[in-house]
């Protein structure tokens, strides 16, 4: 099958591949632009380790095609640490033990921003909610929501 | 060694710093099986059997091999001939030989240019079935006329007359079982049953492998033990083990389902096929779950005698397992692990490991241990509750204490399963009070823990920060407790040391991560590695201050006299003594290798509260508490993880997962949206109390935490079930519809 050439915003930078049209944006991401922070756990949408933001909105990449990111902005969780600096979650999950085999961090860090951003005091019950869509199966999802919690807070305190 | 004599107080030990490899986990850096890409790379697509059972009459695969960019096809054929034992196993599962064994089973693999074009390769090789009779219940599978599946699979321990898929027969015991239930007041016998479940890791088996025409190869692979993939590697492929190196990527996560082969010999068998061009084979979920991991499904006979005072007088089980389509269900385990939290006198286990057409089964979080821990401890609530005591006072009672001979023969060494159940007792969740339609069940559990091979090497490096390279691949922490253990020995920082889990080629044989020993086996080798280079350093600044090596100690990271009477000199640091190793006799390291003895048996009890709606039988988990015996938690937060972590796939497999086949053998549920594990709104917060006694047979008391904690789940969960809705499920899982059923009979 012909392949297809797409310009697109990846972290802000402008990257082009080519694209087989039945490969997803997560293939693409991983295969032709060399990010392979974000993780295929199924390919069907059930476990979220493959979260994106396209055009700000969270999707699973593995349900968008590489295609559909012509023209848009992507971000990855290659681009949450800004200037050399973590994102606070991403340093609350690492002091809260937040991770084991960190195979969902990726997924669950850019869900989490996602969330943070739309919630900035979430309730617990919010959080596990947000994401019900992000499976782990390491941690039981315990210090997960804690790190969540005091990343919240933390972002709250410096606003 | 008693354990008041071990050391109490410590710098590092205890702590909880940043995990080493935290940074590349939060910021899409770390390297996992899928990772990797290698120059000149094909990609490999398997061709699974769509039925559970079926002759293979013909592959033909001239279709796929006339497709632009195809590489190589491998059936069976490629492979060598004359295996035995679990090699042949080995080689039978990664590829079928005259039969189609379960529905996934591999039956031929391509290599091509791109992952889509190897994918429409595969599905153009045409495979010629005829379909035979199958058989997936374990019950149904003991049956004297159930299909049979391997004539001669059976291993001496079968007597005569077996039926024909019993394969490994198990009767052992003690005391005298009659006498022991004439001596109780209550006698009750039980069945259970529990399904198979998948580890459910979230990263889906992936390598690359290549392999030249010269036999040599090398191998990326996601895997708990990279000796395991080259061992076994090396033997489906009649290759010589040193030829192979295998470098494990990170592990996104393994319970157990990565300490075997599935997948990896056919990358390398296409790569040879290929003229030695990399092959990469990333599974996909479906592939996962219809052809790699289960655990066994169980079905079990439980037979108890109690006293009115709670005192168990005796206790019978007769497990019925099977583990797919060829031997090794952990049936042994569960029979081992049944009754080993309680001092009983008469003990009587029968076990039958039985063939079915479902998957090999592999390792799942102390195999075996879930499956009798659900028959043994939900009849032990059934008989506490219709004597009326209380199932807290009767585990005590009960309770199995230093010394005691096991249920399983053993002779327990220091073990923490009173102070454990203790803690429980203490806990302020079991003071909550409960309202209607809820119920508070509590479990004990164990798992044996492990030593194995292990190889460790510490380098000392020019500036006196130390390298340690172990050979257990990191799948919860190990990095830093490793780190903790040998900074702490050594006496420098934390930060000064830098744990690598290293390739086949670096170290001697290891074993995988498995048996929750990575940190009591490569923490205790690294300890004596470093005690071995503190020795040498001690010896450089003995002879720097012409001094006898014995007359030096070490102290806080540095050499000095050890006594006035040694000689005045200052205290030679690790950081001078480092940077001038090259001038003093050469580089200094310290290197252990052993199997390590000493490894102490884990003890653990749950306590959940849930509630259960009455129209629809839907369980809620309201709170959940793990309290276990660590023996000493270098890296408390990891410890917690393991707890909570073991809890919730425990609590998966008590009220949701398992595998669901039709009619026709096939498995109906074989993506995450229909095997349905937990997501963070199914759980509350997992409370979490760490108990140490410690382990005399590690330099810090270290004991093995990884896999008790999926095992008290399944009877708490059970025992809550009951006390809130007054009905006894004894199948698993504990759906809102059987709930239901359950409750509509009882009225």
């Amino acid at each position: 099958m012909s392949r297809i050439h797409v310009t697109t915003t990846v972290n802000g930078d402008t990257v082009e591949f080519l694209a087989d049209p039945r490969e997803t944006l997560l293939d693409c991401l991983r295969d032709h632009v060399g990010l392979t922070g974000s993780k295929e756990g199924c390919g069907t949408g059930d476990c979220g380790a493959c979260s994106v933001r396209l055009d700000g909105t969270l999707v699973c990449s593995c349900l968008v095609l590489g295609v559909e990111a012509q023209g848009r902005t992507v971000e990855t969780i290659e681009g949450m640490a800004t200037g050399g600096e973590l994102h606070p979650l991403q340093r609350k999950f690492i002091e809260h033990a937040a991770l084991q085999c960190g195979f969902c961090t990726p997924g669950i860090l850019v869900a989490a921003k996602a969330l943070l951003e739309k919630n900035a005091n979430p309730t617990d019950t919010e959080i596990r909610y947000w994401l019900a869509g992000n499976l782990c199966r390491c941690t039981g999802y315990d210090k997960i929501i804690r790190a969540v919690q005091d990343a919240a807070a933390e972002m709250r305190g410096a606003a | 060694m008693p354990k008041d004599e071990l050391k109490a107080e410590f710098r590092l030990v205890g702590t909880r710093p940043n995990r080493p490899d935290g940074l590349d986990k939060v910021t899409g850096r770390a390297r996992y099986g899928a990772d990797a890409t290698l120059p000149g790379m094909l990609w490999g697509a398997v061709v699974r059997s769509p039925h559970a059972h079926a002759k293979i009459v013909k592959i033909d695969a001239s279709k796929a091999l006339a497709l632009d960019g195809v590489k190589a096809v491998v059936t069976r054929a490629d492979l060598p001939t004359g295996l035995t034992g679990e090699d042949w196993n080995l080689q039978e599962n990664t590829l079928a030989g005259e039969k189609a064994l379960y529905d996934g089973h591999a039956v031929a693999a391509v290599a091509a240019t791109s992952r889509l074009l190897a994918e429409e390769a595969a599905r153009l090789v045409e495979v010629t079935y005829e379909v035979l009779p199958h058989v997936i219940d374990v019950d149904d599978a003991i049956r004297p006329d159930a299909p049979v599946i391997r004539e001669g699979a059976a291993d001496a321990s079968v007597p005569p007359g077996m039926p024909p898929n019993v394969v490994r027969y198990l009767d052992f015991g003690r005391g005298d079982i009659d006498a022991g239930f004439a001596a109780a007041d209550l006698v009750r016998e039980q069945t259970y049953k529990t399904e198979a479940t998948h580890q459910g890791y979230i990263e889906p088996h992936a390598c690359v492998g290549q392999l030249g025409a010269d036999g040599k190869g090398e191998m990326w692979v996601c895997t708990q033990g990279q000796w395991y993939i080259r061992k076994m590697c090396s033997a489906v492929l009649g290759l010589e083990a040193a030829q192979l190196r295998v470098t494990p990527s990170e592990i996104g996560g393994g319970f157990g389902g990565k300490t075997t082969i599935f997948m990896e010999p056919l990358s390398l068998a296409l790569s040879r096929k290929a003229g030695g061009r990399p092959v990469k084979i990333v599974m996909s979920r479906s592939e996962v779950l219809r052809a790699t991991g289960p655990t066994a499904s169980a079905s079990m006979d439980v037979k108890i005698g109690m006293k009115k005072d709670g005192t168990i007088t005796a206790g019978r089980a007769e497990f019925r397992m099977q583990g797919g389509a060829f031997p090794g269900s952990p049936v042994a385990e569960g029979l081992y692990c049944a009754f080993a939290p309680y001092a009983i006198p008469a003990l009587q286990h029968i076990g039958y490991d039985v063939l079915a057409n479902r998957p090999k089964c592999a390792a799942y979080r102390a195999p075996g241990s879930p499956m009798g821990a659900f028959a043994v401890e939900s009849l032990i609530d059934e008989m506490c509750r219709e004597l009326g005591l209380d199932p807290m006072a009767v585990r005590l009672k009960n309770a199995v204490r230093e010394g005691d001979t096991a249920s399983y023969g053993a002779t327990f060494g220091s073990i923490g399963l009173i102070e454990t159940l203790e803690a429980t007792a203490a806990h302020p969740n079991l003071a909550v009070p409960l309202g209607p339609n809820q119920g508070r069940g509590i479990a004990s559990g164990f798992w044996f823990n492990h030593a194995g091979e292990t190889s460790v090497t510490l380098a000392i490096g020019e500036d006196g920060t130390a390298t340690v390279s172990v050979g257990t691949p990191d799948i919860g922490g190990s990095r830093a407790s490793i780190a903790l253990m040998t900074a702490e020995t050594l006496g420098i920082r934390y930060e000064d040391v830098r744990v690598n889990i290293v390739e086949t080629g670096a170290l001697g044989v290891n074993e995988p991560t498995h048996g929750s020993r990575a940190t009591f086996a490569s923490g205790k080798a690294a300890v004596i590695a470093a005690e071995a280079a503190i020795r040498e350093m001690c010896n450089r600044a003995a002879a720097e201050w012409g001094i006898e090596p014995e007359a030096v100690e070490w102290v806080q990271g540095a050499a000095q006299p050890a006594g006035p009477n040694a000689g005045k000199f200052p205290p030679m640091s690790i950081a001078e003594i480092a940077s001038k190793m090259g001038g003093t006799g050469g580089p200094i390291s310290g290197h252990h290798e052993s199997v390590p003895d000493g490894f102490g048996a884990s003890f653990g009890a749950h306590v959940v509260d849930v509630e259960v709606d009455p129209e629809t039988g839907r369980t809620t988990v309201l709170r959940y508490l793990v309290v276990q015996d660590a023996g000493r938690a270098i890296h408390p937060a990891y410890v917690e993880g393991q707890y909570q972590g073991g809890a919730a796939q425990g609590i998966g497999w008590a009220l949701n997962e398992e595998y669901i086949y039709g009619k026709d053998g096939r498995l109906q549920n074989t993506v995450f949206l229909d095997y349905r594990i937990p997501v963070a709104s199914d759980l509350p917060p997992i409370d979490t109390v760490i108990v140490e006694v410690p382990n005399p047979g590690h330099p810090y008391g270290v004991r093995g935490v990884g896999e008790t904690g999926i095992t008290p789940p399944l009877p708490a969960i059970a025992n809550a079930i009951h006390a809130a809705t007054g009905v006894r499920l004894r199948h698993l899982p504990m759906t809102p519809p059987k709930i239901l059923a359950a409750m509509k009979t009882k009225g």
